[in-house]
């Protein structure tokens, strides 16, 4: 079944990315696509298979609690686009627009 | 209905995720900070042990369950507070759930739902700044960015904000008291978001759920509850309906102002974190956290109450603290008197405390202090009128009650021929209330007693200078 305009519309604001009116109608195709091919995932029986998040055989890797020194402010800010004093310096953001 | 979702730091030394310092409240802005906190490609977070341990703790310490497993999530969302695009959560396994912690209204217990408590990590810190040309923009500071939070979200059992500060309350103490957080609110170390909803009487359908937050304290939070839950009424009685929205609480105006609708955002798609291995809880892990809780405020006033024979109100304010609770056991190890330490702390320790705004961590009287001026008091050497400027002195000055005593001559007056010498002038002076004494007025006794105190400024010992009185009187 192919995604609806709405649900790329939707999955494009999530991702912060502006489409055009011809790329969404494209990534209508090209993720209905994918959603298809994963989904013959779906057709295995798993019935006797718990749900698995990690293949690894890890657990509980955890650390001591203790501090080491931290990176220099001035590799903190080396790659910052715009800098003042020592903080990043962006575009305005409001709580009241995008909350988390 | 409330439900209160609070957000606490923990007093770990390093971060949730790496080794850098937890501690950055005094740090420079970004200094503070590692590959991991700035989200850089290939930085691969580690879970502070630490920090599991204290939710385990806080979560035992609220009656919650501890499940065998559990694991984090990644709540997915662009803001510039999280330069990962995401935040490391929990979601469908968290490190517990299902407990309940207990108020206290109008001397009944009420409980409170605990849904769950988790872990995850705190987020940058974002100024806003305006430039010359009176452009906004904003400013970051990852120091914040990464340090351990716990999420203790409450069931919707909260009724009144009333209810809601009794269990921030409470809540607050338990952290402290364990030592899991500072609970600062004003410092944001201990920071609350309320979700409101109201249900006519008699309707069965119970209306949407209005998320409050920027509440900076437990009196903005009552007031931001009260003035929601008269909005909310208002809007139904005028026939309105209520929108599933959040709101801001604005502390100056003392309103609510809707921030967002929540129908276009909130679209997290949590998945599993594959940077970090699950974490499976053995009971014996448990059982070492468990091992090193101390007694809780509920118990340890049930056991005031029982051992001391303290009243609820009192063992309730006597547990108002761990500080508090350290205090009175303290001084109870050093003077035994339950009766008299409950009184004094409750009474005048805690008014000095009130009106200097200080904890009693600070105060300079130490339980050795009201040991001493306790002793005194009882061996008859002040008087309990003359023991209330002791201690206030003592209070402002730090100086041993006994040497307060010494220094300023307060020392009661109870040889019987000093005060036979102050009673024989009182007498003298006052014929009428002589005559009243003996014309069977009762009351004429207590008004001689009360000159000679004052003659002597409060030193005298009132038991005595009644017998000498009614000797001489009688004779």
């Amino acid at each position: 079944m192919r995604l609806s305009r709405e649900e790329v519309e939707h999955v494009a604001l999530l991702a912060r990315l502006g489409l055009t009116e011809d790329e969404k109608e494209m990534f209508r195709d090209q993720l209905s696509d994918i959603l298809e091919n994963a989904g013959v995932l779906g057709e295995l029986d798993t019935a006797a298979i718990p749900p698995t998040a990690q293949v690894l055989p890890l657990r509980n890797a955890m650390r001591a609690d203790a501090a080491e020194p931290s990176m220099s402010v001035e590799d903190v800010l080396a790659n910052a686009p715009r800098r003042e004093d020592d903080y990043f310096r962006i575009l305005p953001v409001f709580e009241e627009e995008y909350d988390k | 209905m409330i439900g209160l979702e609070v957000h606490a730091q923990l007093l770990t030394e390093s971060k949730m995720f790496c080794r850098c310092s937890a501690q950055y409240a005094d740090a420079p802005p970004n200094s503070v900070v590692c590959p991991v906190d700035l989200g850089l490609p290939g930085a691969l977070p580690v879970i502070n042990r630490k920090a599991v341990e204290y939710t385990i703790m806080t979560a035992l310490a609220l009656n919650c369950a501890i499940p065998d497993f559990s694991r984090f999530d990644r709540k997915n969302y662009f803001y510039p507070d999280l330069p990962k695009n995401y935040q490391i959560s929990q979601y469908d396994l968290p490190l517990s759930h299902d407990g309940h912690l207990t108020i206290e209204l109008d001397g009944q217990p009420r409980r409170i739902g605990v849904r769950r408590v988790h872990l995850e990590e705190d987020t940058a810190k974002l100024l806003h700044r305006t430039d010359a040309a009176g452009r906004p923009y904003s400013l970051v500071d990852f120091n914040r960015s990464g340090t351990p939070l716990m999420e203790i979200v409450s069931e919707p059992d909260i009724r009144t904000p009333e209810e809601a500060r009794l269990y921030l309350v409470k809540l607050r103490n338990i952290l402290r008291w364990i030592g899991v957080s500072t609970g600062n609110m004003e410092e944001g170390s201990f920071r609350c978001d309320a979700n409101v909803s109201i249900r006519p009487k008699g309707a069965e359908e119970l209306g949407a759920k209005v998320e409050v937050k920027n509440m900076n304290s437990f009196r903005a939070v009552y007031r931001a509850l009260e003035y929601e839950i008269a909005r909310q009424t208002e809007v139904l009685n005028k026939g309105g309906r209520i929108e599933q929205e959040t709101r801001g609480w604005t502390e100056e105006r003392g309103v609510t102002v809707s921030q967002r609708s929540k129908e276009h955002a909130h679209d997290y798609r949590y998945f599993p974190e594959p940077d970090l291995p699950p974490l499976v809880i053995g009971r014996e892990w448990v059982k070492e956290i468990e091992d090193t809780l101390p007694e809780l405020p509920d118990a340890k006033r049930d056991r005031l109450m029982a051992q001391f024979g303290l009243s609820l109100y009192e063992a309730n304010l006597l547990t108002g603290s761990k500080g508090i609770a350290e205090f009175f056991e303290k001084t109870m190890a050093l003077n035994p008197n339950a009766r008299a330490v409950a009184n004094w702390m409750v009474g005048e320790l805690f008014r000095l405390l009130n009106a200097s705004g200080i904890e009693i961590e600070q105060s300079r009287v130490t339980p050795g202090h009201l040991a001493e001026l306790l002793r005194l008091i009882d061996q008859g050497t002040i008087s309990a009128s003359i023991g209330k400027t002791v201690l206030e002195e003592a209070f402002g000055t730090g100086q041993q009650p006994g040497q307060i005593v010494q220094e300023r001559g307060l020392s009661q007056i109870s040889g019987v021929d000093e005060l036979g010498n102050i009673v024989d002038q009182i007498l003298a002076a006052n014929p009428q209330a002589i005559a009243d004494y003996k014309a069977g007025k009762a009351p004429a006794l207590g008004f001689l007693v009360g000159q000679v105190m004052k003659a002597t400024r409060g030193k005298a010992n009132p038991g005595v200078v009644n017998q000498i009185l009614k000797e001489k009187l009688e004779n």
